[in-house]
């Protein structure tokens, strides 16, 4: 079963850490996706830059509007994913519980639909 | 065979039904991996029952029985379907061979099916708005309708509920299994919360128009002795001796108009005997586990009261050392309210009053109506009968049900005499 955990972070609060520390935890999650990726269970992973930085796109009646960030002010924001394939939700949270920025932010896990299904 | 003969096996298949279904349910969700292929199955293997044994009799092992039944039954229905889908029939052929006919092998522990079906019911990525519907349909086998009346709501919400958390159970794949060690006190905790959800939903529905719906409470109480039955755990017991502690109080509770009767004023020949028997047994139990968590020390406090002849006579020099304990456990505005109201009955009322106005000055509880309402008794236990006035007025403006309004409106005219 494969599952998309979004890695939710209040870029506020990462940026307030102290670099080491920062730097840190990029270590921790970078061996933490190859401890995952050795045993078979991650199929994509990464962070992403801050949230100035993304763009919103809608197709309205065939005219496309593009828009600066997000369109809601929410105050954490996605920060990176993990894809990973685990038999059940429990292996995935396990796997969501360990990663480092669920200690500051929240890690969503949404299971993943098998392409070619009916519903 | 005669009809007489036959009316008593009918009378069988009910009683195993009520007795059993969710014993069956549980095993049948094991070997089928999903809930309403299980409980077709389970419809399916009874309705067999009724129609075979009136007429072969009852089998050694009825409920071994039922499970081999709706194995097949659902192994069957899926090769039949296998003509529309089929993936149906790699689903048939690994049931089958992945899982054995229970009327052929030794004894699946059954127990560990019924705590699966307790776990995933009770699962935390299920909302509690699910959780608790699952649980009394899935595990105590109420209906929707009962589950509905119970919580003054329509039965299509409850219905909808239930359909969504199976939904979720399947497409998130919530695995059916008792948690690993070292997840287990958690995963526990969160079965003792919807247990205690359960409990109190009783508790307080009982001042309403109660006769209609079920005893909640009772359900908890039920659910929380299968659990210690499954699972000796502390704070199983710890929560099983709170239930049975307030549970015991019921009927001193109310007077004989429904009004709220307070603990202090409570007529204690009406507490029931057997059940703080039961009650402090546990809690010494648990006690004596030397792991004590938050319902061990609340049933602990609540043995406390049951111990003592009078409010007067309670030990409240333990109830507020208990308090602090709690406090330390599981520290929280209502157990400092609670508190509160402990150091008052040791210290004198100005004592509690300086607790709750500290409280009430950090902004904590001010919605809640008991917070005034006990701030109003202080004041009037040291005739400061503008500030209780006040406090009361507060207090009534924040209760919502009746019985509760009535007694503080019954306070508020007291001052005045």
């Amino acid at each position: 079963m494969k599952y998309l955990c979004l890695v939710y972070v209040e870029e506020k609060i990462f940026s307030a850490f102290p670099s080491q520390e920062r730097r840190a935890i990029s270590d921790e999650a970078m061996s933490y996706c190859e401890k995952l990726q050795k045993a078979g269970q991650l199929l994509a992973a990464s962070p992403l830059h801050p949230v100035e930085t993304a763009t919103t796109v809608r197709v309205r009646e065939g005219k496309t509007s593009t828009t600066d960030g997000p369109f809601a002010e929410t105050k954490e924001q996605l920060g990176g994913f993990l894809m990973i394939d685990v038999p059940d939700l429990n292996d995935a949270i396990r796997i969501a519980a360990q990663f480092p920025a669920a200690r500051f932010g929240s890690v969503e896990v949404r299971p993943m639909k098998e392409l070619g299904c009916a519903d | 065979m005669s009809d007489n003969r036959a009316q008593e096996v009918h009378a069988k298949v009910g009683e195993l039904y009520r007795a059993e279904s969710r014993q069956v349910l549980a095993t049948l969700i094991r070997l089928l991996g999903d809930f309403d292929t299980a409980e077709e199955a389970l419809q399916e293997a009874f309705a067999v029952a009724a129609e075979q044994w009136p007429r072969d009799g009852v089998p050694a092992n009825p409920r071994a029985w039922l499970v081999s039944t709706g194995r097949f039954k659902a192994i069957d229905g899926m090769r039949r379907r296998a003509r529309y889908d089929a993936s149906l029939n790699e689903l048939a052929r690994r049931i089958e061979t992945t899982t054995s006919d229970p009327l052929e092998q030794t004894d699946e522990p059954i127990e560990d099916n019924r705590l699966r079906l307790i776990f995933t019911c009770c699962h935390p990525a299920l909302s509690p708005e699910a959780q608790i519907p699952m649980t009394l349909r899935e595990v105590c086998n109420l209906t929707t309708e009962e589950i509905a009346r119970a919580f003054l709501t329509k039965p299509a919400t409850i219905a909808q509920r239930i359909v969504r958390a199976k939904a979720k159970i399947r497409d998130a794949r919530i695995p059916y299994e008792v948690p690993p060690a070292p997840e287990l006190p958690e995963r526990v905790e969160a079965v003792l919360r919807v247990m205690y959800l359960v409990f109190n939903e009783g508790y307080s529905a009982s001042f309403g128009p109660s006769l209609t719906r079920v005893d909640l409470s009772r359900e908890a109480i039920r659910l929380g002795r299968l659990l210690l039955q499954l699972l000796p755990d502390p704070e199983v017991m710890g929560l099983l001796a709170l239930m049975l502690l307030h549970e015991s109080r019921s009927q001193a509770r109310t007077s004989a108009s429904g009004d709220l009767v307070l603990l202090e004023q409570q007529d204690r020949l009406l507490w029931n005997r057997d059940l703080i028997r039961e009650g402090i047994m546990l809690v010494e139990r648990a006690l004596a586990s030397k792991r004590i968590g938050p319902y061990t020390l609340q049933a602990a406090i609540a043995a406390v009261h049951a111990e003592a002849p009078s409010a007067g006579e309670t030990d409240w020099a333990q109830i507020v050392a208990l308090y602090d304990l709690l406090m330390r456990a599981e520290p929280s505005p209502i157990i400092e309210l609670n508190r509160a109201v402990a150091v008052a009955m040791r210290d004198g009322p100005a004592k509690g009053l300086e607790l709750v106005d500290a409280l009430l000055k950090r902004g904590e509880l001010a919605q809640y109506h008991l917070t005034h309402a006990t701030r109003a008794d202080f004041c009037r236990r040291l005739n400061r009968k503008d500030e209780a006035r006040v406090s009361y007025e507060r207090a009534l403006a924040l209760a919502k049900q009746e019985p509760e309004r009535r007694f503080l409106g019954k306070r508020l005219r007291e001052l005045e005499d």
